[in-house]
């Protein structure tokens, strides 16, 4: 990249360029990237004509997500942020309130048509017409299915988002349901979390930014670079469980020794998430649930978080050694004939018949001597 | 007695003895009094594989190390290595837990601890001993001679040779019993299920997990069942789960005079590997066969004093020579 | 005396040395097998824990040396006198055939050095069928030893002790007709107790000691005919046919009670059907019944019997028949469950070929040099 830039570039973002390089390079790290598209993705942000346009939408939800996003403590994350894309519209962020602030997005909308990123935090009611969540006089269905419409690309931020939430569990009063099932026919990126990880949605949207396509999915459309393996994969607890030394009961001498938490309802087993890997709140030492001695509770997980009872047992979904069974009729040292050892076999059962035809032959030939000699 | 007359006797005894003699043939053995056992639940079994590794740590066993992964023990059978593996059964797309169809489940291997047990009935050297009083099947390496018979009469191939040792020995599980674990008789549970984390191995007498396993098999799939681990004498904790659909079928109450180790599970025994038994335990028909033609030595005793005269007789028409 | 000759001549010709080679080969893996263990050596694994040492070396090898025990019936039992010319080299068979069998046995136990166990009677199980076996087996080989032993007296020419034997002999030779009754047919019951594991077609259970025991007198029959036909080919003696002739029609008669056993076992616990299944165990059913039968059809007219070509041929099919018998049912068709197979290794086959060319070695040697075979003017 161009030297001319840099003091362009660093005035604009208002951090070091050092810090800058840093911040790609670790989010490239959380994608699975390598150093090559850290540095393109600095380029990607730093070359942009003009930021890309960010609309936020709020339904059914805590804010968990717009919080957890704000505790990034990467380099000065929020003015990052705030100053590489453009958040046109956000109901907590947004510093004006109102007729003015929809205006606002509307008119960015228009403005952005088919080139702004919609970000969707929070369920969506849709019993009774949706009604059950409002804003401006228009429930969150209407303007789910507006700001989709012409979006360049649609991420559901956080769990309620992407299949309901907690609002969605039980009985379900609202009819609460995630972005992806109330725009049929569009491609919602899932990142669920209770709350999500936000490093795992910078990831995304620099990704979004560098390469202008969303990162690999899964078939749940997760980023496969997040949520491809299990808790329990990467989990350090991981040994213990392995080895069945679990801890009983919190406050036991196994849960102070830091052994598995499975038997206390760990979901780690069957919820896929990078929580062990990335951690929560930049603070290291194993800052995650698990980590801190709290069974992980699956909220990444449709029909595991809110749904399975807390404490009750996980089902392992691993695949990975030790955990590779043998099949049934797997055994030990069953090897089949070797090329060889047939060839003997045939080669010892042919001299055997071989020298018994040979013998009735020779004393075939004897008898008729001797009564050749008689005669 | 002419001769003629005693050889047509013999030969008639002989024949009768050989094959109809079989009908006084002993019948079952009953279970030990205070038998204890083990009873698997597969559809409980989440693969953990914590009662291998625990396995492997009481009875001081090596790893079995594949394609040189040294990290993991990959025992795929039980042999002289390994006394209790955990195997899976796959079908089709292998996604639904406990489906024989497109499913998939798991079923533990270790020594079934037969109430009849074959291994003890053809061990000619008394290496194999069932327990009197808890029924547990236990080897003594100081009297084998490995002549590996035990694998041989074993309907589930239990009791492995050391092939790879030039001194090696039988091994099997004892039920964490043997001299120097013995923690049956300290008052503790087999280690496989102690760390089970599901109860998906339980501990108890038979006569309780009998009972264990037939109230599960009652149960309506779906229905809430607090399943105990651990020890069924002292459960120590339960978990809730909700009961799947169990084969009506108690692996070991009744196969080849029955098991101490007793499974259940929602798929077809054979295609969870047990082998084709019925009731009658091919030990029992060997022993009544045996007992019959050797009772106190009777038969072999007048055999061989009608033979003498015979034969003595013979010689001497011979000239005493052969 | 005694109208039995050492065969003489030299005792180191090209077959012996080729022999040698074969057992040299078999003693090395045989050193392997006790330095490495059984892994380095054999196939044997977790559901084939008896492989061809077990099913060759000991059941099979020790019915092929069933000639002595069959001789004896015969003539000591039976009365007929005639055949006296046979007994030596038959039982001098037998004693290599059940001494290289007992060795089979050690070099194939995991824990050999402990073997002596089998003899303490407080290790004794009733139960067991290898039981009997063992010690009926190390017995009758003792008893061998006594029957041979003349022999050998005579070669060294102790000729009290040998008076003193001839005394005694016939307590020896009634326990050896009684010692290879018991444990051939309970080497049919060791397969009592694999149940299952045996093919249906030959898990006979009750009746598994009866076809043991009629298809060992056959086999010992047809191996006298064999080692007859041989030494008159080996050694360039005269045929003894006329002699061996009268065993043709024991081994006829024997072969049809067994076939009739055979048959009814299959036709009343109803596994006739598995016969024609056109699996690997109904071919090896039908290959086997048709070794068991082609004896019955040679040897049923008088005229063949006479045929020393016809006859002994008779006697290989019978003897391929009875190994084949055994091999089925222990070996070839034995399914201890799914996923075990056991093919034996070369190292495997190698020591078995390797004992059986030692065990021609000091039959050659010993009738070169002891009075076994009979001198010719009986013919």
């Amino acid at each position: 990249m161009a030297i001319h830039k840099n003091d362009q570039f660093e005035q604009r973002l208002g951090v070091s360029r050092r810090d800058f390089l840093k911040f790609c390079t670790g989010m490239a790290a959380t994608i699975g990237l390598s150093t090559t598209d850290a540095l393109a993705m600095a380029e990607a942000v730093e070359g942009a004509a003009k930021r890309p346009v960010v609309i936020w939408l709020h339904g059914q939800e805590c804010t968990g997500p717009t919080e957890s996003l704000l505790r990034g403590e990467h380099p000065t994350l929020e003015r990052l942020i705030l100053e590489m894309i453009s958040l046109d519209y956000h109901q907590t962020l947004d510093a004006g309130a109102g007729h003015d602030v929809e205006h606002a997005k509307d008119a960015s909308m228009a403005a952005n048509k088919g080139k702004y990123l919609l970000v969707i935090e929070g369920s969506i009611p849709t019993k009774d017409g949706g009604i059950y969540c409002k804003i401006a006089g228009k429930t969150m269905l209407q303007h789910t299915q507006e700001a989709a419409e012409h979006a360049a690309a649609i991420v559901a931020f956080g769990s309620c988002a992407s299949w309901g939430g907690v609002q969605s569990t039980g009985i379900n009063p609202t009819e609460a349901q995630g972005a992806q099932a109330v725009l049929p026919g569009k491609t919602v990126l899932n990142l669920p979390g209770c709350p999500p990880n936000p490093y795992n949605f910078l990831a995304t949207v620099l990704h979004f930014v560098t390469f202008g396509k969303l990162p690999e999915l899964d078939e749940q459309n997760r980023p496969k670079f997040a949520y491809g393996r299990l808790i329990h994969e990467n989990c350090e607890r991981r040994p213990h469980f392995d080895a069945g030394r679990f801890a009983e009961e919190f406050g036991d001498e196994g849960h102070a020794k830091g052994w598995c938490l499975y038997k206390l309802g760990c979901k780690g087993p069957e919820t896929y998430a990078n929580c062990p890997a990335v951690e929560f709140n930049d603070i290291g030492g194993g800052t995650w649930p698990v980590g801190v001695g709290h069974p992980c509770f699956g909220c990444a997980e449709e029909g595991v978080g809110f749904t399975k009872p807390l404490f009750s047992l996980a089902d392992v979904k691993t695949h990975t050694p030790p955990n590779e069974f043998p099949l049934i009729d797997q055994r030990e040292n069953a090897t089949g004939a070797s090329t060889g050892a047939a060839a003997l076999a045939g080669a010892v059962g042919g001299a055997v018949v071989g020298a018994g035809a040979m013998a009735a032959k020779k004393i075939g030939d004897a008898e008729n001597n001797s009564s050749d000699n008689q005669g | 007695m002419k001769r003629r007359d005693f050889l047509k006797a013999a030969a008639g005894g002989a024949a009768v003895l050989c094959t109809g003699g079989a009908a006084q043939a002993r019948e079952n053995l009953q279970p030990a009094p205070q038998a204890v056992g083990m009873l698997f639940d597969s559809t409980l079994c989440v693969g953990c594989k914590a009662c291998v590794s625990k396995c492997k740590e009481v009875n001081g066993m090596p790893p079995v190390i594949r394609d040189g992964q040294v990290q993991f023990d990959s025992a795929s059978d039980l042999s002289g290595d390994t006394l209790n593996v955990i195997k899976i059964y796959k079908d089709g797309t292998a996604k639904v837990k406990d489906s024989e169809v497109d499913g998939f489940a798991f079923e533990k291997r270790s020594c079934m601890h037969c109430v009849n047990p074959g291994c003890v009935s053809v061990c000619p050297v008394t290496a194999m001993r069932r327990d009197p009083a808890t029924g547990i099947v236990t080897y003594h390496a100081d009297a084998c001679i490995g002549c590996r018979n035990c694998t041989v009469g074993c309907p589930y191939n239990v009791p492995q040779f050391e092939y790879d040792n030039p001194f090696g020995q039988i091994q099997k599980c004892q039920m964490c019993n043997q001299a120097g674990v013995e923690r049956i008789d300290n008052g503790q549970m087999t280690g496989c299920a102690e760390v089970c984390p599901t109860g998906a191995t339980l501990f108890g007498t038979r006569e309780a997990l009998m009972e264990e396993a037939k109230r599960r098999l009652a149960l309506k799939p779906g229905e809430i069942y607090n399943y105990p681990r651990g020890d069924l004498g002292k459960p120590y904790n339960s978990h809730e789960k909700a009961a799947p659909e169990y084969k009506q079928h108690v692996w070991g109450e009744k196969e080849a005079g029955g098991t101490n180790v007793l499974h259940i599970s929602s798929i077809p025994f054979d295609k969870l590997g047990m082998p084709p038994l019925g009731e009658r335990s091919a030990a029992s028909i060997a022993e009544g066969v045996q007992h019959t033609l050797y009772s106190y030595l009777a038969l072999p005793a007048v055999a061989l004093a009608g033979l003498t005269y015979v034969v003595r007789r013979n010689t001497d028409d011979d000239g005493g020579e052969s | 005396m005694s109208g039995y000759k050492p065969l003489g001549g030299r005792i180191v010709t090209l077959p012996f040395i080729a022999l040698g080679v074969l057992a040299l080969i078999g003693f090395y893996y045989l050193g392997v097998r006790f330095t490495d263990g059984m892994a380095a050596v054999t196939n044997l694994n977790g559901g084939h824990a008896w492989g061809i040492w077990v099913v060759y070396d000991v059941v099979i090898g020790t019915a092929f040396a069933c000639g002595g025990y069959a001789l004896a019936i015969t003539i000591y039992v039976l009365n007929k006198g005639k055949y006296h010319p046979l007994i030596r080299p038959a039982v001098l068979a037998s004693l290599l055939g059940y001494a290289l069998g007992g060795f089979g046995a050690i070099f194939d136990m995991g824990r050999w050095w402990q073997f002596y166990n089998i003899l303490l009677p407080w290790n004794w199980n009733f139960n067991s069928v290898m039981l009997e076996v063992g010690l009926c087996v190390a017995t009758y080989i003792l008893v061998l030893v006594i029957e041979f032993s003349p022999a050998f007296l005579e070669r060294i020419g102790a000729k009290g002790l040998l008076k003193t034997l001839n005394k005694l002999l016939f307590i020896f030779i009634a326990l050896g007709v009684l010692l290879p009754t018991m444990h051939q047919s309970s080497l049919g019951s060791l397969l009592i107790a694999m149940g299952y594991k045996v093919d249906p077609l030959w898990q006979s259970l009750q009746l598994q000691p009866l076809l043991a025991i009629l298809t060992a007198v056959t086999m010992g029959f047809s191996i006298v005919v064999f080692e007859g036909s041989f030494s008159a080919i080996g050694f360039r003696r005269p045929t003894e046919t006329p002699l061996l002739s009268g065993l043709g029609k024991a081994i006829v008669g024997l072969i049809i009670v067994y076939l009739v056993v055979r048959f009814a076992e299959l036709l009343f616990r109803g596994k006739c059907g598995l016969i024609f299944a056109g699996d690997f165990s109904s071919l090896m059913f039908i290959l086997e019944t048709l070794l068991f039968v082609v004896p019955v059809v040679i040897l049923a007219s008088e005229e063949k019997r006479r045929n020393g070509r016809l006859l002994l041929l008779a006697a290989i099919s019978m003897l391929l028949a009875g190994a084949f018998y055994r091999f089925n049912a222990f070996l070839f068709t034995l399914d201890p469950g799914p996923g075990y197979s056991y093919f034996p290794s070369v190292p495997e086959i190698m020591v078995t070929v390797g004992i059986v060319a030692f065990e021609i070695m000091v039959f050659i040697v010993l009738v070169k040099t002891l009075p076994v075979l009979h001198t010719e003017e009986h013919a």
